[in-house]
């Protein structure tokens, strides 16, 4: 987590939270991961869209936490939920057939067509980095109405091409989804500590469309694997509202808080 | 009729050297207890399979119980990664750890299938992913009606199940609620099946939302108070979010985590 921003009361991180937020729609529902993806969605129904509908992949529908839960189970999704059904229900019967609006994904690598990496970083059987894995992504980018990628913009992340395909974009662009019958729209945008991407109307290749207050397009570039196609005219985002702060500040504080009440029990000391 | 026993006895009796285990549980009912059972009773050359490896997982991982994880994700939920699970993949320690992965829509249909009583289930899955190029387990089908290519899974049997509820009956018919996730199905898929459970009562009353697994579909009950700790048990215990922040420093080392496993899993003893 960095600083404020120079001149600022925000830091990056809060920027594309609330860059997030904004842009879901009241009354759609929308497939949850943890961690940013969660926040922004919390963030989103505590303020301008108390209507959306929380859907996490352990079966909570509707979930509408007072606290931000530290895992996809965390009790407070349960019992806020309009209905909890079994992690088999969640898949088939909601997020297969397309019922799903929007779904919130981050990625640890990310490429120029959108298509993201959680599974390992350089080689499948001797790799670099071992990362947790596809979980729920490759459906709910193959399947949501559309996708908003969350993630933070640097030349490790945003590769020329990602270590191994998790979850599909626009595959090779252009036309590829069609090709490989997915359903969804694929990823409409990527939110970054530095601004937005969105996909070229003709060739589906990420394109930088609008900056955060601060940033330059030259930062943006530099933070790129690839030769970042830069729109024109380039807009900058407006900066976190007081409300947004406030809302965003207070939402992160309850995450400390969660254990208070939680019964003794033995902890890992060593 | 499912036996009721204690735990050490159920772990020695349905767990053997080799065998297929899943030990399910979707962050809620994680069976903890009976993880740390199996890793007192040393049980070597496993297959483990889960949805969602975690905490437990990394600890049978870096106890080497496990020759084989089968899975779709590997962490600490909200927290990070798993040290353990990481540094078998990265560096074979304590000794080489095969992989199988899937997505979870995957996992949940492979068990679907095991408990259907089918060998394959069908999804719209896993299509233009790197996933299928490493196993043998995903391949496309045509649908006979429509001829449209969706991808087929083959399904999953563990050789034992092992899953955490709220209670039982004398009768062994268990009464789970809350996030139920896989486990129903992943009973179901099973040869055997392990439930413990927070409470053995007289009587199970109903609960919104609740699954019931009836006693002759499940081998055997254990009662393990706070068998799913640091998971939790809705309407008995919350989750100990605080030990899932401090495993992330237990287990990143490998003397830590030796000697957390020795204090808190090998001398402390069955809990049942």
């Amino acid at each position: 987590m960095s600083g404020p921003r120079p001149g600022t009361d925000w830091t990056a991180d809060e920027m594309m939270t609330v860059a997030a937020a904004r842009q879901l729609r009241d009354g759609t529902a929308c497939f949850v991961g943890i961690g940013l993806p969660s926040t922004a969605a919390n963030l989103a129904r505590v303020t301008h869209a108390p209507n959306l509908v929380l859907v996490y992949e352990s079966g909570c529908l509707g979930a509408k936490p007072d606290r931000l839960p530290l895992s996809i189970g965390d009790g407070v999704l349960a019992d806020t939920a309009d209905a909890v059904v079994s992690v088999p229900e969640v898949f088939n019967y909601w997020l297969q057939p397309g019922r799903i609006d929007v779904g919130f994904l981050g990625a640890a690598q990310l490429d120029r067509y959108g298509n993201l990496n959680t599974t390992v970083v350089g080689d499948y059987a001797t790799p670099a980095v071992r990362l947790p894995g596809a979980g729920g992504a490759p459906e709910i980018a193959a399947s949501c109405g559309e996708v908003v990628v969350i993630v933070r913009q640097n030349r490790r992340t945003f590769t020329e091409r990602v270590d191994f395909v998790t979850s599909v974009g626009y595959g090779t662009g252009a036309g590829d989804r069609e090709r490989l019958g997915l359903r969804g729209g694929g990823p409409r945008l990527v939110i970054t500590d530095l601004g937005v991407l969105e996909p070229d109307p003709v060739s589906c290749e990420l394109t930088l469309t609008r900056l955060h207050p601060g940033v330059t397009r030259e930062q943006a570039r530099a933070a790129t694997g690839w030769d970042l196609a830069v729109a024109e005219p380039l807009t900058t985002n407006d900066p976190p509202t007081a409300h947004e702060l406030a809302v965003l500040r207070a939402l992160e504080a309850t995450r400390h808080g969660t254990s208070a009440d939680r019964p003794q029990a033995p902890g890992p000391t060593v | 009729m499912a036996k009721l026993v204690p735990l050490a006895d159920a772990v020695a009796e349905l767990v053997h050297d080799g065998d297929v285990v899943a030990l399910e549980g979707f962050t809620h009912l994680i069976p903890f207890a009976a993880g740390h059972e199996i890793i007192r009773q040393r049980r070597r050359e496993l297959t483990l399979a889960r949805m969602t490896p975690d905490v437990i997982y990394d600890q049978l991982i870096g106890a080497g119980c496990a020759r084989r994880l089968v899975f779709s994700w590997g962490g600490n939920p909200g927290v990070g990664s798993l040290h353990r699970f990481r540094d078998a993949v990265q560096h074979a320690w304590p000794g080489p750890l095969e992989l199988e992965e899937h997505s979870h829509a995957g996992m949940a249909n492979r068990y679907v299938a095991g408990a259907s009583g089918l060998p394959f289930a069908v999804l719209r899955g896993y299509t233009g992913t790197d996933l299928p190029r490493h196993t043998a387990n995903i391949r496309p089908v045509d649908c006979p009606f429509t001829g449209e290519t969706l991808t087929a899974v083959a399904a999953l049997r563990p050789d034992v199940t092992v899953v955490h509820a709220q209670r039982a009956d004398r009768a062994g018919n268990v009464q789970l609620w809350g996030i139920t996730g896989v486990q129903k199905e992943a009973v179901l898929a099973a040869h055997r099946s392990l439930v413990t459970v927070e409470e053995i009562v007289a009587e199970l009353t109903p609960v919104p939302g609740q699954v019931v697994l009836p006693g002759w579909a499940v081998t055997a009950v254990a009662e393990v108070p706070g068998g799913a700790h640091p998971s939790y048990a809705q309407g008995y215990s919350v989750r100990d979010n605080d030990f899932y922040r401090a495993w992330d420093a237990v287990s990143r080392d490998r003397d830590t985590f030796r000697a957390w496993l020795d204090r808190h899993v090998h001398r402390a003893g069955a809990a049942a």
